[in-house]
């Protein structure tokens, strides 16, 4: 497989939560030779069953075997590829940052902006908490000083396809 | 009826309807032991010298009857040791369930002494594997186990039961269905796809059917025998698929890829159309995916909707069963077509670029393998092992049965054969078994000599010593200007005389001129035998495509 060809996929898979379900998907990824950029996983709707939600970089051909392999993990229930325009797709940061040389206020400013929130402040320094898709996050950790960044925790993408209907609407700018 | 868990794995065995068990005691897997004690004779156990054996040998008893082989072995050593012939059988899509004994519950985690974390290891070989929390699971997961080991694509399956869960008591009711979420494989094709499959099947001028594994192992040989027959239809095997026999000789073209006849590539190479069916398209028969069979369209036949399209684009695909899908297919009158043109063409390529080989004063391999064809009866199981001596069984035995050829395909597990050989006598007792393996794998497994001593089975074995680790001395020939690095072996030991040691009857062959006679003193003995031949140390297997070369690039040397 050449790397040429690649590009971003989310991939939803719905699994009942049984015991090792989470090595099962994650060593097949290994064996199969396809590369993960983030996996998440949480409850969904039925109490049994974690939804996973896992981006991979990859063509279209193996893209295809992703999804023909996990549905051969016994405990995986259905298994969905989020529309690359068509979704809602979001990520939550805490970032740990060292109180900065300039103002306080600029920082605040800049939380604001990206619609944060200090969740943690202290003399040392402050914890924010930012969501928005993956580039918005990027976007703000790239605009803090580079050296006033301690630690950054990242849960990794998860996603959901919008109801059928028009593109971007009204609720998804405000966001 | 209240019952211990140990009962119930015996129990639950029985209502599966197994009568065979290979196991190995050991310390997490007593109570078990002492239940099939108690049980006394509906269950036959089969103890093997090592667990790897027995593993091999529950897959070979599986390849040989298409029953679920069945092995229990205890935690740690004993589990891992049967790891390879678990990879064996998941790579070769055999039914298995292996019960593995574990350290109690409240000891999991700790290193305690003959502890394994034995679902982890087998994760990526298994189909599905699971360990029991509470022995009211016990039932429920074997039921499941068997159920997923034979259905849709076969696999191998393991159930890791804790020690002190054999132990614990509950009410033992043998569920009738396997609780599953999804996974019901598709038994029939689909309808517009088999349309367009019989309308390209008419198209074709010079159609090619490749039988797979899956033609063997979902019992459809006979069914694709007459399908070729019916319709004229030229057919090819891949290493899995050899028992395709169609009663037409002139429809059948043995092995291809890597080191299929030479007819056998040129079938694939210039047709038009290809039918595959259960086949993995494999890299061994691919060789250079790019230009493997470029004048044809391919349906691809499969269980597995993920071997479609995963080593090679194909232009139809149906999902389902081999078996189902030539029934569907069977029917379809409009397939007949004329095609004496391409099988002209093909017969002409089997004359002029026949199997053959040197024939020089040496003992050469495919002499005895021609021979053992010519004095063995047509219902032998032939259990090969892995290298040359695989290669040359495949080239030169014609295998006119289903489920006849027991071979490592996929995981290429050298000490395959014996085990196996072994497990096939057991379930056909009725049948000759032939095991053929080279010096090397041979000694691999070598100490199951005493498993047939000690059931006396009437096990045929032709050791094939060339004095090296052949096949890669071969590639070493080829790549490494004869610098045979690790694959001498000239200190071999006299095989006869460990035969003997055991108790079986052993002979020697080193010259050409007594292979007739010894090959049918091995086909006439009523009781075990083992030949010792030391064949032509210089023999390669030809015809070859050297890896990842086009069909087209034939060596007929080295």
């Amino acid at each position: 497989m050449t790397q040429q060809n690649h590009s971003r996929h989310t991939i939803s898979v719905l699994v009942y939560n049984h015991p090792g379900i989470m090595a099962k998907v994650t060593s097949l990824f290994t064996r199969r030779g396809f590369h993960v950029e983030s996996i998440t996983a949480g409850k969904a709707k039925d109490e049994e069953m974690l939804r996973l939600t896992i981006v991979v970089m990859a063509d279209s051909k193996s893209l295809e075997q992703i999804q023909k392999q996990l549905y051969k993990v016994i405990d995986t229930v259905k298994v969905s590829l989020i529309h690359p325009e068509l979704k809602v797709e979001r990520e939550m940061a805490l970032i740990k940052v060292k109180p900065p040389n300039v103002p306080k206020s600029e920082l605040f400013q800049l939380v604001n902006v990206f619609r944060g929130r200090v969740v943690d402040a202290s003399p040392s320094g402050f914890i924010i908490e930012i969501t928005g898709p993956v580039p918005k996050i990027d976007a703000f950790i790239n605009l803090l000083a580079r050296n006033s960044i301690i630690e950054i925790a990242r849960t990794g993408t998860v996603a959901i396809n919008r109801w059928p209907g028009k593109v971007g609407t009204s609720v998804e700018r405000r966001a | 009826m209240r019952m211990s868990g140990a009962r119930i794995i015996v129990e639950s065995l029985l209502q599966e309807g197994v009568d065979t068990l290979f196991c190995y005691p050991g310390g997490s897997v007593i109570p078990v032991f002492d239940e099939l004690y108690k049980n006394g004779h509906d269950i036959r156990l089969i103890i093997p010298r090592h667990e790897q054996g027995g593993g091999h040998a529950a897959d070979g008893y599986a390849r040989a009857t298409g029953k679920v082989g069945v092995f229990i072995v205890t935690s740690g050593p004993g589990a891992t040791n049967t790891t390879t012939a678990i990879a064996n059988a998941h790579m070769d899509s055999i039914p298995l369930v292996a019960i593995t004994g574990q350290v109690p519950r409240s000891k999991i985690g700790t290193d305690a002494f003959q502890e394994a974390d034995i679902t982890g290891i087998t994760l990526p070989i298994t189909k599905a594997n699971f360990i029991i929390d509470d022995v009211k699971e016990l039932a429920p997961t074997l039921k499941k186990a068997f159920h997923l080991a034979r259905i849709g694509r076969p696999g191998p399956v393991l159930v890791d039961v804790p020690v002190n869960i054999q132990y614990d008591m509950t009410e033992f009711a043998y569920p009738r269905e396997a609780e599953l979420n999804n996974h019901g494989p598709k038994k029939n094709g689909h309808p517009r796809q088999l349309k367009i499959a019989v309308k390209m099947l008419k198209g074709a001028k010079k159609p090619l059917v490749i039988a797979g594994g899956g033609v063997n192992f979902s019992d459809s040989t006979d069914l694709a025998n007459k399908f070729c027959d019916v319709y004229h239809l030229p057919v090819v095997s891949t290493l899995m698929g050899h028992g395709i026999c169609p009663q037409k000789e002139e429809l059948y073209y043995g092995g291809i890829g890597m080191h299929g006849s030479r007819y056998g590539n040129y079938a694939v190479q210039n047709a038009d159309l290809i039918l595959a069916l259960g086949v993995r398209f494999s890299d061994r028969i691919l060789g250079d995916p790019q230009s493997f069979a470029p004048g044809a369209k391919i349906i691809h036949v499969d269980i597995d909707p993920a071997e479609i399209g995963k080593n090679i684009d194909v232009h139809l695909p149906i999902v389902g069963h081999v078996r189902s899908v030539l029934e569907q297919l069977i029917g379809q009158a409009e397939i007949r077509n004329d095609r004496s043109r391409w099988i002209n063409e093909l017969q002409s390529q089997k004359q002029n670029f026949p199997m053959t080989y040197k024939k020089c004063g040496s003992l050469k391999p495919q002499h005895l393998i021609r021979l053992a064809n010519k004095y063995f009866p047509e219902d032998t199981i032939v259990a090969s092992d892995v290298g040359q001596n695989q290669m040359w069984v495949a080239q030169y035995f014609r295998f006119r049965r289903p489920r006849s050829l027991l071979t490592s395909g996929g995981l290429g597990t050298m000490g395959f054969a014996l085990p196996a050989a072994i497990g096939a006598k057991i379930g056909h007792p009725d049948r000759e078994v032939l095991m053929f393996a080279g010096d090397g794998g041979f000694q691999m497994n070598i100490q199951e000599l005493m498993t047939i001593k000690r059931y006396n089975l009437n096990v045929k074995m032709l050791v094939l010593d060339n004095g090296h680790l052949g096949m890669v001395r071969q590639w070493q020939e080829l790549l490494c200007k004869k610098r045979y690095s690790g694959t001498v072996s000239t200190d071999n030991p006299d095989f006869a005389k460990i035969a003997e040691a055991v108790g079986i009857h052993a002979l020697k062959l080193d010259r050409s001129e007594d292979a007739e006679g010894t090959m049918q003193r091995l086909a006439a003995a009523d009781e075990s035998m083992l030949v010792h031949a030391h064949i032509d140390p210089a023999e390669n297997v030809l015809p070859m495509v050297p890896v990842g070369k086009s069909l087209d690039h034939v060596l007929t040397s080295i």
